[in-house]
């Protein structure tokens, strides 16, 4: 067992435990501490496969930027276990069933397919460096990225309209 | 790595973000799980686009970047996405005093 596999496995049991704990903490803060230990790890899956740029625009905008948005809002609101609603036990099990069939039909479907003994390639390989993209973004990408600074500055304008106190 | 792991891990990421919209309550978590669907969805577009890069590096030097670009775009979605689904969180806050979604029954009555 090589070194990549055993951080891949120790990775991926972390993500996967840490993202449970996101759905199964009460309190909303615990949610996203979670949250953030489990960008992280689908960060370090990031520099696993050599993809430079999004482990740390993984890390600067979603655990950076993003999370504490979050966190925020919702020390803004005050919020604790006890506001936490009670819920109905069967609706909350139908929930697990349903997410549980998808699981199955997904595992089902993807069990056998012909893709299956192609190798992702980890360590090596240039794409994921920053010349590169960035080569590709600012030549054949240079219209969506435009587009995309003007999906942000709507986006900052619905903010304020939305959260402003009339 | 299998490309085949890489497909299991995304599968159990995004199963347990639905199964966090589908049994929890509060707005926030709700939304905390999408980004959970969004970050398992960007992880299997990481893994395909190396994959891909390894089968077609001898045609074409920068095979699969494609993919890694989309995850990019993907963020600058999200993050839009974020600021104004937590100012309409913020809003419902202040006009109900709750976060629980089971009060937005309004359009029901």
């Amino acid at each position: 067992m090589t070194i990549t596999q055993i951080l891949f496995w120790a990775l991926s049991a972390l993500t996967v435990f840490s993202a449970l704990m996101v759905v199964v903490s009460k309190n909303p803060v615990h949610s996203v501490l979670w949250l953030i230990f489990t960008f992280f790890c689908i960060s370090g899956h990031y520099i696993l496969l050599n993809a430079q740029f999004l482990f740390i625009v993984n890390i600067i905008v979603y655990a950076g930027a993003i999370m504490v948005l979050f966190l925020f809002v919702i020390m803004l609101m005050n919020l604790n276990e006890s506001s936490e609603p009670k819920k109905n036990r069967w609706l909350r099990m139908a929930g697990v069933v349903a997410g549980g069939c998808l699981l199955l039909v997904f595992v089902a479907a993807l069990k056998n397919i012909d893709i299956k003994k192609q190798i992702a390639e980890t360590n090596t390989g240039d794409i994921g460096l920053i010349q590169n993209l960035g080569q590709a973004l600012f030549n054949e990408y240079v219209i969506p990225f435009e587009i995309s600074s003007i999906l942000f500055l709507s986006a900052m304008v619905g903010t304020v309209v939305i959260g402003k106190k009339d | 790595m299998p490309i085949n792991y890489y497909i299991f891990l995304s599968i159990a990421l995004f199963v347990i973000g639905i199964i966090g919209v589908l049994t929890r309550r509060n707005a926030i978590i709700i939304f905390m799980c999408i980004e959970l669907m969004l970050n398992a969805v960007n992880l299997m577009l990481v893994a395909f686009s190396k994959m891909h890069h390894l089968a077609n590096v001898a045609k074409d030097a920068s095979a699969g970047i494609d993919g890694q670009l989309f995850v990019f775009f993907i963020m600058v979605v999200a993050a839009a996405e974020v600021s104004v689904g937590l100012a309409i969180i913020v809003m419902m806050y202040r006009n109900i005093h709750s976060v629980d979604v089971n009060f937005l029954n309004r359009l029901k009555h």
